[in-house]
């Protein structure tokens, strides 16, 4: 069990050394490249759209029914929606639902390639496979998974403004109170940090486990499903690693 | 021409192909025939590279396949075109986009070139008007032909085809046979052709290999099939108690 483990990190490590390397033809890497940011970042706004918004309602409430009747004033409330959306449930759970949809998405369409021979008829034109179809992705994640945080953060924030000022449980001025009671710029540093982190992760382990599929239908669906798993635990251990190493 | 010598390939204890040395020679169609299992795939996988071999050697021409490096594999693949046995056709390009795809990662063509080529190659195989369509849009056989075209686009000094004819009626088997065997004369390519079809034995059969549990069984072309005593080819050829019939009538006998 233990050799497996190292054996396939060596196997990660090894394909992504060839995925680095020099492009053949930089245009056509390029147009991937943009296939891809279309592919992973316009096509998953909604969903990561929808989360945000209820991610920062069901924030707002739970902690104005927490802070009712104590001590702490409830414009505090802000304060936590934002601090929360900032520094973990935008990007560790937007990347976690990212690696549901995306990743498995990146394993499915690579293992097919692998299956239906277009990988090996890539090959035999003599093309850089594992670079053609990991580097765009990966640098397509790279620069639009950010973007999707970014703006999941915005609409936590949002999602958190719509459950408490309308329904009475807070006045705007005292949500807004909050959103700007104890800006630390540096959590936003740390949000781009777990952006990048899991980016890289939900799609590099993705694209590894799509192209080694061997066998058929039941190989790719088990592909699939271990690029989600796999992505899931290594953002969560990320996710604890980051948090150990910038806020100790 | 390709020249392979003693070529040897084990999956752990299974020794697929044991020893094979054989010649595929320039301007011919070169088939590698035998039944499933006798090691076909796996030939032609280690042509390609896409395999490589236990032991024993490959010279494309005069270069030796097995010790080149990255580069030099890269260079001589330009030279190679090959056709799937599922065409392996990219599924989100269109017809048009499949055959420029290597034209785009590889040349420094200006569009009209690319379009103009291209249009050529689709036109060599007969296809054209199908350029906008998306291969889940056309039948097997016309897949088969867009396969032909792109793996021709650069030109290639080499042609490898899996199983061309595998999924299609035995008239668009024909055409494809007949396809494969014009562009290897005009443009003098070794091909070589992994095939079971007894029609392409007899139709285009320049060259014939036969595998037996990996094994070179025969040699020779397809006018020398009829008149081979040896075994195993004739059980090949005349696997069914039809064709067997047919040759014991055409040969006089019971």
């Amino acid at each position: 069990m233990k050799s497996n483990i190292f054996y396939s990190f060596g196997k990660y490590l090894g394909l992504l050394g060839q995925a680095f390397s020099k492009p053949e033809k930089l245009s056509m890497y390029w147009k991937e490249t943009l296939r891809q940011m279309d592919g992973i970042g316009v096509g998953s706004v909604v969903i990561v759209a929808l989360i945000a918004i209820f991610m920062g309602a069901v924030a707002a409430l739970q902690f104005a029914y927490q802070l009712n009747g104590q001590l702490i004033p409830m414009y505090y409330i802000g304060y936590i929606v934002r601090d929360l959306a900032i520094i973990e449930s935008a990007p560790t759970i937007t990347c976690l639902v990212l690696a549901g949809k995306v990743g498995s998405n990146i394993a499915a369409e690579i293992g097919g390639m692998r299956q239906k021979e277009h990988i090996d008829a890539m090959e035999i034109m003599g093309i850089n496979t594992a670079s053609y179809l990991i580097l765009p992705k990966t640098i397509a994640g790279l620069f639009v998974i950010p973007f999707l945080v970014t703006l999941a953060a915005v609409i936590a924030i949002l999602g958190g403004y719509l459950a408490t000022v309308p329904t009475g449980t807070l006045s705007d001025v005292d949500y807004i109170r909050g959103l700007r009671a104890y800006f630390v710029e540096y959590n936003v540093l740390m949000m781009y940090v777990k952006a990048y982190v899991f980016a890289f992760i939900l799609v590099t382990v993705s694209c590894f486990q799509g192209y080694y599929v061997k066998g058929g239908s039941i190989e790719l669906g088990k592909a699939s499903t271990n690029a989600v798993v796999f992505s899931n635990i290594l953002i969560l251990l990320a996710d604890y690693l980051i948090a150990v190493i910038l806020t100790v | 021409m390709i020249r392979i010598e003693h070529i040897k390939k084990s999956f752990g204890d299974v020794q697929v192909l044991k020893g094979i040395s054989h010649t595929f020679e320039a301007g011919k169609t070169n088939l590698i025939i035998g039944k499933s299992g006798a090691g076909k795939t796996v030939m032609l996988k280690i042509l390609v590279g896409l395999f490589p071999p236990s032991s024993g050697s490959i010279f494309y021409d005069d270069t030796d396949f097995i010790g080149l490096d990255k580069k030099q594999l890269r260079d001589l693949r330009m030279k190679v075109g090959m056709l799937f046995q599922g065409s392996a056709l990219f599924d989100s390009m269109t017809v048009e986009e499949n055959v420029r795809f290597p034209l785009d990662m590889f040349t420094a063509q200006t569009k009209k070139e690319k379009d103009d080529r291209v249009n050529y190659c689709l036109d060599r195989v007969g296809l054209n008007n199908a350029n906008k369509k998306y291969p889940s849009e056309i039948s097997g056989g016309m897949q088969k032909r867009v396969g032909i075209a792109r793996s021709i686009v650069l030109n290639p000094t080499y042609l490898f085809c899996d199983e061309p004819n595998s999924g299609l009626d035995p008239k668009t088997a024909l055409v494809i046979d007949e396809l494969i065997k014009d562009i290897t004369v005009e443009n003098n390519i070794t091909t070589v052709i992994n095939t079971h079809d007894m029609n392409s034995v007899m139709e285009i059969g320049d060259n014939i290999a036969l595998l037996h549990l990996g094994e070179l069984a025969w040699s020779g072309t397809k006018d020398e099939v009829l008149d081979s005593d040896n075994d195993i080819l004739q059980d090949f050829i005349f696997a069914s108690p039809f064709l067997k019939r047919l040759r014991n009538k055409a040969m006089g006998l019971k």
